[in-house]
């Protein structure tokens, strides 16, 4: 036991230089500074101020309205990449011809670098001359060009939903693609001599036994969801109204552009501590599957 | 040794790391901060300069070149970021000191001086620029009555129109002096349905929206901050009838709605697609809407100052300043670049880039032959600049804005409403 | 089973249907890069443009010196540098401490592998000021090595969490076996494991490879020169400050996702395999 141990360490030890050596000096030094009030970049003598920090963020309306926009952007986001991401894995598995360039297709969102795919999506809904609106109207789907960016504040945080489903709907798909193959064929093959149909067979066999990976992917997708930053800065800025920021572009504007570092470490750390309930809820969910012995 | 023994040492082992890492960041909050040096007038300095705007990245080199030559013990290591990066970066290394000189825009002189980012070089300013200089450029990098750095890339936002359009509707370009003139020609050219929207904006939400704000503000005689720089001002008098013009021109269907999610290169893109017919826009977008390949209306643009209101009509002030970091081992190293960066032979010569900070320079036949169309224009203009407020929280204060004019403009509230909402955010900012 | 013949019309449909909405977006992407300036903002739009160019990515694969898009070959080269050595690091890491996570027993076992899991909660926008001190203090600045370091410390706590995960479930029986024969027990991981493992160390090597290449914040305020900049930032420096070249974003895009496009794709059969063990066992 005890070389056990001993072993352990050893083999830990690289992985613990590298990341605790890089991460745990920013790391401390943030979490410091949430109790005290920086407000420039140089070390020096601050003010002590204890909780003040956390206590006004849970007062910060502008906080609640952007913890507001990150939820709903996290659930819908997740649902639609689950969704289809679930389709697009079924198709894959399916019989098809030409199978490896149709995972060819899949893969292309998620190869592009966000801050194309953000400047990309910003172009194509521009109200002047976009293709989506040149599109819809020359189809007939639509009067006129409208705004999809600009003037509804709902509606470009739908539209962020819609270039991150894009680009990440692949990674869900090839997660499900793969919690698929781990489904022993004879299970269908049993129902199918029971008389399921394909129907009845997807809701009893496939659903339950995908499970365990739904539940991997969904709290993997959400953690990077309350974490999205790149795509808004690309594609809105925050805006309009204010209407597309999230906590993580609240806390950049807080802690780089107006030099509130200590507002924004403690942000950081609230919305770290919201993340990591969220995963102890994962790993209790999978500690239950397991029991059940679905692995 | 037991295990226990061993977990107990690898938890003490642990700790011991987490300590010291406590410890270490504890520092930061106790104890003094790092100062930079003169240095002795010789040696390394790097600088930060911004890419694709002004001086070309080409440019800045042949002048860097050029300065090594007259300045052999000097070496200087130039580097180009782009701007949306520039205030980060400069944030990022002010505790490090890794840029001797930086390039900061005209918003940023309060919060990096109070702060300490950039040093006060006031002392170094020789009285005869204070003369020289374009009164507008001047107070670039001007904070609490200290120059923080010196003005190098002078820019405000110009009037542009079709010219054909403009024709075609009987419009006289004179009448465009004044804001009521402006609309009288938009309503003329709406009526007689040479284009749809007249007016295209930069309204987005970002800080594009507060210049044009600041340049209607100016032109309703309006004020952002009291004199005294103590309470609010933008909520009554010409910062309010800034908003409300704003409003208007959307109502009366002049302006084009999409400027609400345009910014300046939508607006360029617009203007020179022959889809408005007016528009503010920086320098750049003269020789742009110009050029045959990126627009379709070459040859068929004027430009002028900026219309007048009940007020005048001041240019908002979008210039950069090139200043020496207080994290730099080599002060004085730094300074003498900076000072032959803006001298006014440097920018006599690279004056096709970006217009000159010197008064004498605009009646230099060289710089006139650099844009014959532009340059007189630009005199005008740059002698009358309005500056955005230099207050160390002007970042949260245009954020806060951006949002309730976007609210206004939105429609969900009233001008009145949102600039009053926007007075109380601000107030506890000043 | 052989499935009927409408249900392979079927499928055949509905891949087809997701192909083009999936395309879409990219082709009018691959166009963008292909035309003039103009033709992007004409209303309403023509669909074959007045002016065809590959002056974009003749820029880019042979532009002039000091031009963005040269410095855009350079940053391919720094990106694919910066991500292979983040791979290979983050993979020995990760595989001889995922072996630790799963075939050892020792205390805090759980608790090491959640401190890991916390410090890439970690937003890092927070991290970056000090890490830039940090950086700077050890002449890490611009630097490929300083990226890199930087960025296994966003890799390694991913390849612990997946390598301890897939060990954990390859059965112990062919280990035993081997130790019983006098193998060493890190003679069994080289020697047994890790051919077993082979899809989960490429799918894992894939993701880091990814996480490199996507990665913009650090690299954007660590970097300054060609000395190390990845292509996110070269690709963020085709905007000027009011001017924007769209046509040559999109170019760098294209070019930019042909790599993880081409590894993605040769590496395809074991990717599937790997997610499979990674993923769904706790």
């Amino acid at each position: 036991m005890r070389s056990q141990a001993r072993l352990a360490a050893l083999l830990l030890l690289p992985a613990a230089i590298a990341v605790f050596g890089v991460v745990l000096y920013p790391a401390a030094r943030a979490l410091i500074i949430s109790f005290y009030d920086v407000d420039s970049p140089f070390a020096g003598r601050y003010p002590f101020v204890g909780l003040r920090n956390y206590t006004d963020i849970l007062g910060d309306s502008r906080i609640w309205t952007a913890a507001g926009h990150t939820l709903y952007f996290t659930v819908v986001s997740t649902a639609a990449e689950l969704l289809f991401g679930l389709a697009l894995a079924l198709l894959l598995a399916a019989p098809l011809r030409l199978r490896w360039l149709f995972r060819a297709v899949v893969i292309l969102p998620w190869a592009l670098p966000t801050i194309v795919t953000g400047a990309m999506w910003r172009l194509i809904l521009n109200a002047e001359y976009g293709v989506a609106n040149a599109l819809l109207t020359q189809l007939g789907l639509q009067d006129g060009y409208r705004s999809w960016l600009g003037t509804d504040p709902f509606l470009a945080l739908n539209m962020v939903v819609v270039a991150d489903v894009w680009k990440n709907t692949s990674l869900v798909a090839f997660f499900l693609l793969a919690g698929l193959h781990t489904i022993p064929r004879e299970l269908y093959e049993v129902a199918r001599v029971d008389g399921a149909g394909p129907i009845r067979s997807f809701f009893r066999i496939t659903v339950p036994l995908l499970m365990p990976t739904i539940a991997v992917v969904l709290v993997l997708r959400t953690i990077e969801a309350f974490k999205v930053f790149d795509i808004v800065y690309v594609m809105t800025g925050g805006g309009p109204a204010s209407g597309t920021q999230t906590i993580t572009f609240f806390t950049y504007l807080q802690a780089f552009s107006s030099q509130r570092f200590s507002y924004g470490a403690a942000l950081a750390y609230l919305t770290v501590l919201a993340i990591l309930m969220l995963a102890l809820l994962y790993l209790r969910l999978l500690r239950q599957n397991q029991l059940r012995g679905l692995s | 040794m037991s295990t226990a023994g061993l977990s107990r040492r690898s938890l003490l082992r642990l700790s011991a790391t987490a300590g010291a890492g406590l410890v270490l960041a504890g520092c930061d909050v106790g104890g003094k901060a790092s100062s930079g040096n003169e240095g002795s007038g010789e040696g390394k300095i790097t600088a930060l300069f911004m890419q694709q705007a002004g001086y070309s990245e080409a440019d800045i080199r042949a002048m860097t070149a050029d300065f090594a030559k007259a300045n052999p013990k000097i070496t200087v290591e130039p580097t180009f970021v782009a701007y949306e990066a520039l205030h980060d970066k400069i944030v990022a290394a002010a505790a490090a000191g890794t840029y001797d000189v930086v390039l900061i825009d005209v918003i940023w002189p309060a919060e990096f001086g109070s702060k300490h980012i950039v040093t006060d070089v006031t002392a170094n300013f020789p009285a005869s620029w204070k003369s020289d200089m374009l009164g507008g450029a001047l107070a670039t990098a001007s904070y609490q009555d200290k120059y923080f750095g010196v003005p190098w890339i002078l820019d405000t936002k110009y009037f542009f129109y079709n010219t054909d359009m403009l024709t075609r509707a009987g419009v006289e370009p004179s009448s465009l002096s004044t804001w009521d003139g402006v609309l009288t020609a938009a309503q003329a050219l709406k009526d007689k349905k040479i284009v749809d929207f007249p007016l295209i904006w930069s309204w987005k939400q970002a800080e594009a929206l507060i210049c044009d704000y600041t340049q209607l503000l100016g032109a309703f005689g309006g004020k952002f901050l009291s004199d005294d720089g103590k309470s609010v001002a933008f909520d009554t008098g010409g910062g309010l009838q800034a908003l409300e013009f704003m409003k208007h021109t959307l109502d009366a269907g002049l302006s084009n709605k999409n400027s609400l999610e345009s910014l300046e290169e939508d607006v360029r893109k617009v203007f020179s697609g022959g889809q408005a017919a007016m528009a503010l826009n920086w320098t750049y977008m003269f020789n742009s809407a110009n050029d045959p390949a990126n627009s379709k209306i070459a040859g068929k643009v004027g430009v002028t100052t900026t219309p007048n209101g009940p007020a005048g009509g001041p240019g908002v002030n979008g210039s950069m300043a090139l200043c020496v970091s207080s994290g730099s081992k080599n002060q004085k190293a730094a300074w003498t670049y900076v000072s032959y960066l803006t001298s006014a032979d440097v920018q006599n010569k690279y004056a096709k880039s970006s217009l000159p900070c010197w008064s004498k320079s605009y009646d230099d036949a060289q710089v006139l032959a650099t844009s014959p169309q532009m340059v007189p224009v630009a005199k005008k203009e740059l002698a009358n600049l309005i500056a955005r407020p230099q207050v160390p929280k002007y970042n949260e204060i245009s954020q806060v804005l951006q949002t309730e004019v976007q609210k206004a403009l939105l429609g969900s509230k009233t001008p009145k409403q949102a600039l009053a909402d926007a007075a109380n955010q601000a107030r506890s900012l000043i | 089973m052989t499935p009927g013949r409408g249900y392979r019309i079927f499928i055949h449909v509905a891949a087809l249907v997701a192909s083009v909405v999936i395309l879409a977006p990219f082709v009018w992407l691959l166009y963008t890069s292909l035309v003039g300036q103009n033709d992007l903002s004409t209303v309403p739009l023509r669909w074959w443009p007045s002016h065809w160019t590959l002056a974009r990515y003749r820029d880019i694969f042979a532009g002039r010196q000091n031009s963005v898009a040269a410095e855009f070959r350079t940053a391919v080269v720094n990106s694919v540098i910066v991500a292979t050595g983040t791979v290979l690091v983050s993979l020995v890491v990760g595989v001889l401490g995922g072996y630790a996570l799963a075939r050892l027993r020792f205390p805090f076992r759980r608790a090491s592998l959640m401190s890991f899991l916390v410090t890439y909660m970690l937003p890092p926008i927070t991290l970056i000021i000090p890490l830039y001190l940090l950086m700077s203090r050890f002449g890490l600045l611009d630097t490929k090595l300083g990226l890199i370091i930087v960025y296994c410390s966003l890799a390694i706590p991913f390849s612990l969490w997946t390598m301890s995960n897939f060990f954990g479930t390859l059965p112990t029986e062919l280990e035993e076996a081997a130790r019983v024969d006098g193998c060493s027990r890190l003679g069994a991981l080289v020697r047994i494991i890790l051919p077993l493992s082979r899809p989960g160390i490429i799918a894992t090597a894939l993701f880091a490879f990814l996480l490199c290449w996507d990665e913009f914040l650090y690299s954007l305020i660590f970097t300054s020169t060609a000395n190390a900049k990845t292509i996110p930032v070269a690709i963020a420096e085709f905007t000027g400050r009011n001017a924007v070249d769209f046509g040559l974003i999109a170019a760098g895009g294209i070019v930019a996702s042909l790599p993880p496009l081409l590894l993605t794709l040769a590496l395809q059969r074991y990717l599937i395999g790997g997610l499979s063990s990674g993923a769904v066992k706790g």
